[in-house]
């Protein structure tokens, strides 16, 4: 029983972290029309550039040191994207092939760059200890970064419900996922809110990032491609530009993945994963939720 | 023959969509104030020609507005000009409720709700009423509606009485009465009888090219023309 | 006539390359028949076959496929193991690595294809990432997990092993990549391959006419994924082993780069442009560990070290300013949507 508590938490933490990666993606794609496969590297600078502060504030204690470098990496995370929608994606306007491609070249770049500098192999992170302790809930020892990736879910949830039910953006958002065209023809510029989307998109991954940190203790250049192709995983099973089905997906994505890996075999998880993606793609080709283009 | 200088020009426009060439060239102008109706068989190019005008596709040739050029500008900059838009399938927000339609498409300062729920008081009533359970006519007061919000010059509207049962035909017949009394309207309408009540001045398309303008009346009036310009009657 | 003339010569002038002695400086890290340069040459070969097979897929039939690699992989560890692993001859493993190709490639197909545009593109990523998954898993410790295995050189056929017998390797390549652009131009020129254009043009006139796109696509996949896993045995053979690196997502990736900076959908682009980005990759590479690249300030140093950072940057800059590929350098103002129907989404 607590083997199956442990593995559920630990399997929502998970879902926990590729929901804030695929809601970015989600947001994009379902705005934009563009498959971002840049949003694995917004991962890969945020994890490095949080890396890289720690390195730099040797001398402060953990908790600061850590929380500085948190900062660091998500303000990084933001202004890469705001950067990769305006140098890149923009002027390509309509040109979807393309944007696609070029997001391909920026990770493919990004990546190469990022292992030129700091080579290949993994770099330790420190976190606080605290991190790393477990708590203990009806006899399973959980790790106690799974609460936060919960928590911090939760609340990058309700940030993205109330910016978008609740804010002239968020409605903006909301009506160009639906129709992209008939908003122009209101008179609003839709490519503002595209800008937008990728900041929010870059942000919710830095934290994904930040968290992932958290998880794995350590970071290296290959993390974020892997991490995205889950999440792009999570995004079609949830259905391309809906934040709930994303959500659903994500947690069953990651209980699948958690429950698999123990009870059939290590590795057997990430394939059920993708057998799940089969069998969702077979039945019901618009994923999880109605709003597929 | 109108003494003020025409709201819209259009000289040459010509507009392709994918290997065809839809318009050939078409040119027209719509007077200021009251209603210009664009008419013609199905397929002819009157909705490309609104999109055109919105700059929802790519067009060459010119396009005044109010004497300025808006050749290059895009779409919504051309409706900060003062355009409102009613598309033929009204394109509501089906995910929006019928207060966040209204509030997507408020541009002035003071957006005109008085006068929309005056015309169509249901929209005041079914406010937090999803879009995409509206019925048919409801969401056409609706695309009607949120083009009125805003105190444009020029409304491009594409068959509005479009699939709406005889009742609602007449309601949008006298919406649109009234409308034409606050602003000038290019109106794409195959149901004649609305025509002869709102329009002014019409235009004739037959396969991408301007095939007759003149007044209204003069139009209506002459049977064979219309069966051979329009095919009914 | 021309139109067969000039591929012919061209392979003619080719196969006869291990016997030139002729060095040229910077191009090439030695004479062009010597053992470094001719495996070099092989793998550009492999690699133009290589991308041309994808670019059936993409740019003939409209497939945007980010899983293309795993049927190299297939070709690449199916032999391997048949031969290191279960110790069956050399003849024994092509023709189970050929089964297993085609059986995976209609499996997968038929399910991968029930999907389009954008979700046809994620699915075929995820059986990718599966395989990848598979393989470092390492079951019954066949696959050697991350380290991979080197061959058994006792199962190869005496002509393929020795460094000696690179010039073998080096026409089994270019025979590799002329049967590739071949059978490509064959079957581009088919009535299947017609209807492949056609669908990628307009699917729904496709099923219009009464024609049922998924069993052409289906028919173009299985064709691709096949040649694929041909080039696989043969970079078993030109490698002497098997390595996780073309199980990554990258080098799927990689392999889409290839056909769009030589230019998708025309007769060279894919073939030149897998030639191209093979070279630059390797020439880079040693290029950055040379001594007069030692001297240069780290800014430019460091990223050298990386050709994949070079070759992405010039990636970008080629689908802005020339997304028709270099072999349409001269066409500006293209755009990929005149080539490469868009993934099915509605403006």
């Amino acid at each position: 029983m607590s083997t199956f508590i442990l593995l559920t938490i630990t399997g929502l933490g998970l879902g926990a972290m590729y929901f804030l990666i695929a809601s970015g993606l989600s947001l994009i794609y379902g705005l934009m029309g563009v498959l971002n496969f840049a949003h694995g590297v917004f991962l890969t600078v945020t994890a490095y550039a949080l890396w890289f502060t720690e390195s730099k504030l040797g001398g402060v204690p953990v908790l600061p040191r850590f929380l500085i470098a948190a900062v660091v990496g998500l303000v990084v995370a933001v202004v890469f994207a705001a950067l990769t929608e305006l140098v890149l994606i923009r002027p390509l306007y309509g040109r979807h092939i393309e944007q696609v491609l070029v997001t391909v070249g920026l990770a493919l770049s990004v990546t190469a760059l990022v292992t030129a500098i700091w080579g290949s192999d993994a770099r330790v992170v420190v976190a606080p200890s605290w991190v790393g302790e477990t708590t203990t809930i009806f006899g399973a020892h959980i790790p106690n970064d799974r609460w936060l990736e919960i928590a911090t879910a939760v609340v990058v949830l309700f940030g993205l419900e109330g910016f978008l039910r609740r804010t002239r953006y968020g409605l903006i958002v909301r009506a160009g996922v639906e129709n992209r065209a008939m908003v122009t023809a209101l008179g609003i510029d839709v490519r503002k809110a595209f800008t937008l989307v990728f900041m929010i998109g870059g942000l919710a991954a830095g934290i994904a990032a930040v968290l992932y940190t958290l998880y794995s203790t350590t970071i290296d250049p290959q993390q974020g491609t892997s991490l995205v192709i889950f999440a792009f995983i999570v995004v079609v099973i949830g259905g391309l530009g809906s934040i709930r089905g994303t959500l659903w997906a994500a947690v069953i994505v990651g209980l699948v993945q958690q429950y698999a890996n123990y009870y059939a075999s290590s590795g057997l998880g990430d394939l059920s994963v993708v057998l799940l993606l089969g069998i969702v793609l077979i039945v019901r080709p618009g994923g999880l939720s109605r709003s597929f283009a | 023959m109108a003494p003020l200088p025409p709201l819209v020009s259009v000289n040459d426009l010509h507009v392709y969509l994918g290997e065809s060439h839809v318009l050939q060239g078409i040119s027209f102008d719509v007077p200021d104030g009251g209603v210009t109706a664009l008419l013609g068989r199905n397929g002819v190019g009157k909705t490309t020609t609104l999109r055109a005008l919105m700059g929802l596709v790519d067009r060459r040739g010119t396009v005044e507005l109010a004497g300025e050029d808006i050749r290059g500008l895009r779409t919504h900059r051309i409706v900060r000009r003062g355009v409102g838009y009613v598309p033929e399938d009204r394109d509501v927000f089906s995910s929006l409720t019928v207060d966040e339609n209204l509030r997507l498409a408020e541009r002035d300062p003071e957006p005109r709700y008085d006068l929309v729920y005056d015309l169509f008081p249901e929209l005041r009533q079914r406010g937090s009423q999803a879009a995409g359970t509206l019925s048919g006519g409801q969401q056409q007061m609706l695309a009607i509606g949120r083009a009125l919000l805003n105190d444009n010059r020029l409304l491009l509207i594409d068959e509005p009485t479009k699939g709406l049962s005889p009742l609602l035909v007449t309601e949008v017949a006298l919406a649109l009465e009234r409308v034409s009394e606050l602003t000038t309207v290019l109106l794409v309408e195959q149901n004649l009888g609305v025509v002869q009540r709102v329009a002014r001045d019409v235009v004739v398309l037959d396969t991408g090219r301007v095939v007759h303008t003149g007044p209204a009346r003069e139009l209506l009036d002459d049977k064979p023309a219309i069966h051979r310009m329009l095919g009914v009657g | 006539m021309k139109r067969v003339a000039i591929p012919v010569a061209i392979v003619v002038v080719l196969a006869l390359v291990p016997k030139f002695t002729i060095d040229i400086p910077y191009v090439f890290g030695g004479g062009l028949n010597t053992p470094g340069t001719l495996q070099l040459l092989a793998l550009c070969l492999l690699f133009g076959g290589l991308a041309l097979s994808y670019d059936l897929l993409f740019g003939f039939t409209g497939l945007l496929s980010f899983g293309h690699a795993l049927y190299f992989a297939v070709g690449v560890y199916m032999a391997a193991i048949a031969m290191t692993r279960w110790h069956w001859s050399f003849w024994q493993a092509i023709l189970v690595t050929a089964l297993v190709g085609f059986v995976l490639a209609v499996v997968l197909g038929a399910v991968s294809l029930r999907v389009g545009g954008i979700a046809f593109a994620m699915v075929t990523l995820a059986f990718a990432q599966a395989g990848s998954i598979l393989v470092l898993k390492n079951p019954y410790g066949w696959t050697g997990g991350e380290e991979g295995f080197g061959t058994d050189y006792h199962q190869l056929p005496s002509w393929a092993v020795g460094i000696l017998n690179t010039k073998y390797l080096y026409w089994l390549a270019l025979g590799y990549a002329a049967a590739v652009f071949a059978i490509v131009r064959w079957a581009v020129n088919s009535s299947p391959g017609h209807v492949w254009q056609a669908i990628r043009e307009n699917e729904l006139r496709v099923e219009v006419l009464g024609l049922k796109p998924y069993s052409f696509k289906l028919m173009s996949f299985v064709l691709a994924s096949m040649l694929a896993t041909a080039g696989g045995i043969i970079y078993l053979l030109l490698l002497g082993g098997a390595n996780t690196q073309v199980t990554t997502a990258s080098f799927t990736l990689t392999l889409l780069l290839m056909v769009v900076l030589g230019g998708t959908g025309s007769r060279w682009g894919a073939m030149i442009g897998g030639i191209l980005y093979t070279y630059a990759d390797h020439r880079l590479g040693d290029l950055s560990s040379s001594h007069a690249v030692s001297t240069l300030p780290s800014v430019i140093r460091i990223p050298m070290q990386q050709p994949l950072f070079i070759l992405g940057v010039l990636f970008i800059l080629v689908v802005f300013f020339v997304p028709g590929g270099l072999t349409r350098i001269g066409q500006v103002g293209l755009r990929l949507d005149r080539i490469v129907r868009k993934p099915a989404v509605q403006e």
